[in-house]
């Protein structure tokens, strides 16, 4: 198994970002999984970040605990990042711009000074060209052959070719030769393992998902770390026929793509906690409206504005509970890429066969980091059925008719004789009001409890239409972990450490957290091994819902709110720690 | 033609139903303000022969926003203040629709004015009919955003110490097209600047002075009657703004009632291209054979 780990960090402003896909790219075109970790702070120029590139030829799911290749653009990424560098490990520097020293570093990590400036400067003073030659002397470490990284760089500025282009492509040659005549390759460089594979962020993985099952419209307000699925779908709007609004707050976000749905277009918004927050009202209308929604909620840290750029699962409490009252919704949390598209090609396909708000619950990990996925993985050929399922038959449509399933036959604006009134208020079948004049008389009382029920029952069917638990690992393992949405990444990660430790793990992951498909945790979650629930937020709210709905507590938690990922070592060392204790 | 221009695809010749009442009768109080505003937009749509099931009424909350619930078009009761948004939602969804909102001063001038200023900018091509009675009345008597000041109520026992919002002059400074002030006592006049508003392209808005009989006793019909004049009749120009401005500021002794201004500019729907191609209802959808899409992550 090949695996190799490479962090680049700087200041804001340095271009990290950009380096880092340029080694994320050119690592996933050699056709290996990848993970890429994004760390940045909420500042557009200074402040400290970084980029993780981690790839093998092995499953990836987290940015890993590793970091065997460390190209730092300042003197504080090495004071923050080389105590992680294990041995083997090189840091790449410019001594030009400040000085490493052996006692700096952990036992066994080479310092390696590049003069990125100086081979820069042969083509432009432009100090930001250093980094073609740093991503080129670090591409040599890794083992990624100068023509691959080249052409990733070429690739980025796309038509735009010119000088500035050519000058990257020079210093990064430049750079390359220079650490082929000056250092051995990494211990862990890797080699080309097959064909090329696609990179995507969980947020263009779930607009990729959403233009796939239908969507055609989408109304958002900016928000981290929600934009990117606007930009994604902003930059496709004119090819693929999807109509993006800015909205001017999240408020009309939601109300406009609750129109677009009343009109019969696959409709969807996208946002953080605090303009989920916003939303909530809107939330419940589509409920009671039964209007068919999409509503991604990308959590970040909070509570309040709380930490914009770093991410939790804080927001469970607040996606369950969102808006008085109370009507149905399912909560989808895929884990990766690949799992956030497919959840978005069935959070459309949720919201129109029950006709109510499906939330497609995010995290800033999952949302704004980097994943593989396998090009076969994705298909396109996705059931997109016509909105257009009633006819006008005489003068007796009910929109709101009671079905044995709750899901009504829906008409659109539009259509002759089928005309009705969506209502916010409650409403009889016909979607009369019962709401002023008729409320309180015993005929309304009991018609109000029957819509209720009707509307509710839906929850039912979402339960067992909604993605199925995942259920991996050991079949008798000395403890199983319940996780969800993007934490369960670092899970798999410990688990495969834990594995070569002897100690067999189960993985027991909701990718529908609300309705819980009890039926299924119930069994899972009662054998006689330790349970450890595994959560980024301070309360442990999907172990709370499990509480609420099966009385099932789960005691051992590993709880984490300070804003970074898991790392699949911290998830190893508490399962050590509950599995010392039992055994004890 | 696709399914989704479901509004134009009745053949030639059929006698589509045109709007009437719904058989909800309206729940107002004796003497409101809202059955002449009801009664205009009805004689609008009719003498426009739009069939009904081409037509949205969207509304928010307040006595006013059950307005939808009393025509026989399709109809879209929202919750407080967000009748705009969801009837820009709508016309995105299938221009191919006539839109409508209504609702009352405290959902488009309080809870709602954000959205307001919003849509007008943007020019979306819908009508938007305010019953303005200057008084919450489903909430029992607080005060408005449109309430004079010194008014007492529930919430302002010794006075309001707030402007007024003049909904006129914001409207213009917004970027709006079409821009009215209709009387609910003056049906005809104000069934003329509703049809008026609907022919329009572009973010139609008539404020209509419609009063409460039951919590403002100051803004009264007789309050209104003796006060209003038609800037039709005074010789007003449509098309300068800077007049348009001038009477705007009008509100005491005189009050203007007609069409304060009228421009010609593009509407959101004709500026967003993804709609050039047909209502959005009936575009195709998916992305079956853009396989090539995922070169992009490659």
């Amino acid at each position: 198994m090949q695996e190799l780990s490479i962090r680049a960090g700087g200041a804001a402003g340095d271009g990290i970002a950009s380096v880092g896909e340029a080694f994320s790219r050119s690592l996933s075109r050699m056709g290996l999984n990848l993970f890429g970790l994004n760390a940045y702070q909420s500042v557009i120029r200074g402040g400290h970040v970084w980029f993780q590139a981690r790839a093998s030829d092995a499953p990836v799911h987290s940015q890993g605990d590793r970091v065997d290749l460390l190209y730092a653009l300042d003197r504080q990424t090495v004071e923050v990042h080389a105590p992680l560098l294990a041995p083997g490990g090189i840091v790449v520097f410019d001594p030009e711009k400040f000085s490493v020293a052996e006692g700096d570093l952990p036992k066994g990590v080479d310092a390696f000074p590049v003069p990125t400036l100086q081979l820069a400067r042969k083509y432009t003073t432009q100090p930001i060209l250093q980094n073609a030659a740093g991503i080129g002397a670090t591409a040599f470490l890794a083992g990624i052959p100068l023509e691959t990284v080249q052409k990733v760089l070429a690739d980025s500025f796309g038509k735009k070719k010119g000088e500035i282009a050519d000058w990257n492509l020079g210093a990064s040659g430049d750079g390359y030769r220079y650490a082929e005549q000056h250092h051995a390759p990494s211990p862990h460089a890797v080699r080309p393992s097959g064909p090329a594979k696609l990179l995507l962020t969980g947020n263009e993985a779930i607009a990729l998902g959403a233009a796939a099952a239908g969507v055609k419209f989408l109304a958002q307000y900016p928000m981290t770390p929600a934009s990117s699925v606007m930009h994604w779908m902003a930059a496709h709007s004119h090819d693929l026929g999807i109509v993006v609004k800015q909205a001017e707050d999240e408020l009309a976000a939601i109300n406009m793509a609750i129109g677009a749905s009343y009109a019969g277009v696959r409709s969807m918004t996208a946002t953080s906690g605090g303009g989920f927050a916003l939303m909530v009202e809107a939330l419940g209308m589509a409920g009671m409206t039964e209007t068919p929604l999409v509503v991604v909620e990308a959590q970040r840290a909070g509570p309040s504005t709380g930490l914009p750029t770093k991410t939790e699962q804080g927001d469970l409490n607040l996606m369950l509970g969102a808006g008085q009252g109370e009507f149905p919704r399912a909560i989808l949390a895929p884990s990766n890429a690949l799992e956030a598209y497919r959840a978005a090609v069935e959070a459309v396909r949720l919201a129109e066969a029950w006709q109510t708000p499906i939330l497609l619950a995010s995290d800033l990990h999952l949302s704004e980091n980097y994943m593989t996925i396998d090009r076969s993985e994705v298909s396109f050929d996705v059931p997109i059925p016509s909105l257009y399922q009633v006819e006008a038959n005489g003068n007796d449509y009910k929109r709101y008719l009671y079905t044995p399933s709750g899901v009504s036959p829906r008409a659109l604006p539009g259509q002759p004789g089928l005309q009705f009134i969506a209502g916010s208020d409650e409403h009889d079948e016909k979607g009369h009001l019962i709401s002023d004049v008729r409320s309180g008389l015993p005929h309304w009382v009991a018609e109000r409890t029957k819509m209720m029920d009707k509307r509710m029952h839906k929850l039912d069917g979402l339960r067992h239409d909604a993605p199925p638990v995942l259920v991996e690992g050991a079949a008798n393992p000395s403890l199983t972990l319940l996780a969800w949405g993007s934490t369960v990444g670092a899970v798999r990660d410990a688990m495969v450490q834990l594995t070569a430790a002897g100690i067999p793990t189960r993985l027991v992951y909701p990718r529908t957290v609300y309705p819980l498909d009890t039926a299924t945790l119930v069994p899972l979650l009662t054998g006689p091994e330790p349970k450890l629930l595994v959560e980024a937020n301070f309360s442990g709210q999907l172990g709370r819902l499990l509480r609420s709905e099966t009385s099932i507590d789960l005691p051992d938690k590993l709880l984490k709110y300070d804003g970074e990922p898991f790392y699949p070592t911290e998830i190893v060392a508490k399962v050590r720690e509950v599995l010392n204790r039992v055994r004890k | 033609m696709s399914e989704s221009s479901v509004q134009a695809a009745a053949p030639v010749g059929t006698p589509l139903p045109l709007i009437g009442k719904s058989d909800t009768k309206p729940t107002w109080c004796p003497g409101c303000g809202d059955y002449g505003v009801i009664a205009a937009i009805e004689m609008a749509v009719k003498r426009l022969k739009l069939p009904s099931h081409t037509v949205v009424l969207v509304s928010g909350i307040g006595c006013s926003s059950n307005l939808p619930h009393f025509l026989s078009s399709y109809g879209f009761h929202a919750i407080h203040g967000r009748a705009l948004p969801v009837a820009e939602g709508i016309r995105w969804g299938n221009h191919g629709l006539t839109v409508i909102a209504t609702g009352g001063d405290g959902d488009g001038y309080g809870i709602g004015a954000g959205h307001l200023v919003h849509a007008m900018r943007r020019n979306v091509d819908l009508t938007y009919v305010t019953m303005n009675n200057q008084i919450y009345g489903l909430t029992t008597g607080q005060a408005s955003p449109t309430s004079m000041l010194g008014q007492k109520t529930k919430s302002t026992p010794t006075g309001v110490i707030e402007n007024p919002i003049d909904p006129v002059s914001l409207a213009l400074a917004s970027g709006a097209t079409y821009i009215a002030r209709g009387f609910s006592g003056d049906v005809k006049q104000l069934a003329d600047l509703v049809a008026g508003a609907i022919t329009h392209k572009g973010f139609a808005f008539v404020d209509t002075m419609s009063p409460c009989v039951t919590y403002n006793k100051i803004n009264t019909f007789d309050f209104f009657r003796q006060r209003v004049y038609k800037l039709e009749a005074a010789g007003h120009d449509p098309t300068n703004l800077v007049t348009a401005w001038e009477r705007s500021l009008e509100w005491g002794e005189k009050i203007p009632t007609g069409l304060f201004y009228r421009a010609e500019r593009p509407t959101y729907e004709e500026l967003e291209e993804v709609l050039s191609a047909g209502p959005l209802v009936g575009q195709p959808a998916g992305l079956k054979g853009r396989e090539s899409l995922l070169d992009e992550f490659l």
